[in-house]
């Protein structure tokens, strides 16, 4: 009961709307989803009336991971590493079908979807994406972070099937 | 400098090293022996009517399951099955698939004679080794590691004889077909398989 109280919930508000209007991303651009992923940042389309305008080229002072294009498995523990390095609250966005599923990538170099090594709050599929669509899931992890729980844990990542042999 | 001659060239200069030819619209085609590739590269590079300067490419092949397929069909857009199109009479053809499991192959321009030639060199799946170019071209040192990453075909001279796109843990050598098309190597086990 004590969660659920005026107090907290209101705090929780002020908090989640705080946070989703000051989203510091860390683009890790490895494809050419990145050009798609500029085009959304610039003046056009201009992601920063979403209050995401600021990327961070530091993970440690980043909020959101934008992965941006096809992880091979060479990459995938330096992509790990920086996923570590950011602090709480964090949330990642898979940009583009390589980073969702692994594209039409399949085969030995490809990470078959990045949330088989984390977990992935929003995806936004499409090779590439329209900017539109990176702003509707850009939207889409807004209210998340609204929704979210300040005082909560985050819920765990729902494990993906086994498809292949490893 | 016409299409046949650079073949003759060489030919004449090296009966013993090339085993045959062929040409493709202009493209010629040399296949050596493998214990003539330096003689015959060091030429090509050196005299004069060639001076190959630019090593294009340098790449290799599996022939393992060449031709296991049955023939292509060919179909107009209605779906009725119609015979290929004519073809350029081909006067000079490509004798075939080689004997061996491999062959690695090199493409040379020159810039001076804006002419073109390739050079095949057959590997032996038992012992998958040839003389590096290195020392000759040095843009073959990478292109040589690459061949080794993918191919598993090493290089006897070659510098410094790694893999180049793979990682060091992987096992194995991705482009050959004996590779299995689903065996997944990765660094990061996938979080569901991970362990506690």
């Amino acid at each position: 009961m004590i969660n659920e109280s005026f107090l907290t919930s209101r705090l929780d508000a002020a908090v989640g709307w705080a946070r989703k209007y000051s989203i510091f991303q860390y683009p890790f651009v490895t494809a050419c989803c990145g050009m798609e992923y500029m085009a959304t940042a610039c003046s056009h389309y201009d992601v920063d009336r979403f209050g995401a305008g600021l990327p961070r080229f530091s993970p440690r002072q980043a909020d959101v991971l934008f992965v941006v294009g096809t992880i091979s498995q060479k990459m995938a523990p330096v992509l790990t590493k920086i996923h570590a390095q950011m602090a709480e609250p964090k949330w990642v966005v898979a940009f583009g079908v390589c980073t969702c599923t692994g594209g039409f990538y399949d085969n030995y170099a490809t990470v078959m979807g990045i949330d088989t090594i984390m977990p992935v709050d929003v995806y936004i599929p499409g090779c590439p994406p329209r900017p539109e669509m990176v702003l509707d899931g850009l939207m889409k992890l807004q209210n998340k972070i609204q929704d979210e729980h300040t005082t909560g844990n985050r819920p765990a990542p729902e494990p993906r099937p086994e498809t292949f042999e490893v | 400098m016409n299409s046949v001659s650079l073949i003759d060239l060489v030919t004449e200069h090296f009966p013993d090293a090339v085993t045959s030819s062929h040409t493709w619209r202009g493209d010629q085609t040399l296949v050596l022996r493998p214990e003539g590739l330096l003689a015959v590269a060091g030429f090509v590079k050196d005299a004069p009517e060639l001076s190959m300067g630019f090593l294009m490419d340098l790449t290799a092949v599996d022939y393992s399951t060449f031709d296991n397929a049955a023939a292509p069909a060919f179909f107009a857009s209605s779906g009725v099955a119609v015979k290929p199109v004519s073809r350029v009479p081909d006067e000079h053809p490509w004798p075939g698939p080689p004997e061996t499991r491999f062959v690695v192959a090199y493409h040379f321009y020159s810039l001076q004679h804006k002419h073109r030639l390739r050079l095949i060199v057959p590997v032996d799946q038992r012992q998958p080794e040839v003389e590096s170019l290195t020392p000759l071209w040095p843009g073959a040192n990478w292109l040589e590691r690459e061949v080794w990453d993918m191919f598993g075909i090493r290089f006897r001279g070659h510098p410094d004889l790694r893999r180049i796109l793979m990682y060091d843990e992987f096992e194995g050598h991705p482009l050959r077909k004996d590779y299995s098309v689903n065996k997944r190597q990765p660094l990061v086990q996938p979080i569901n398989q991970q362990k506690g």
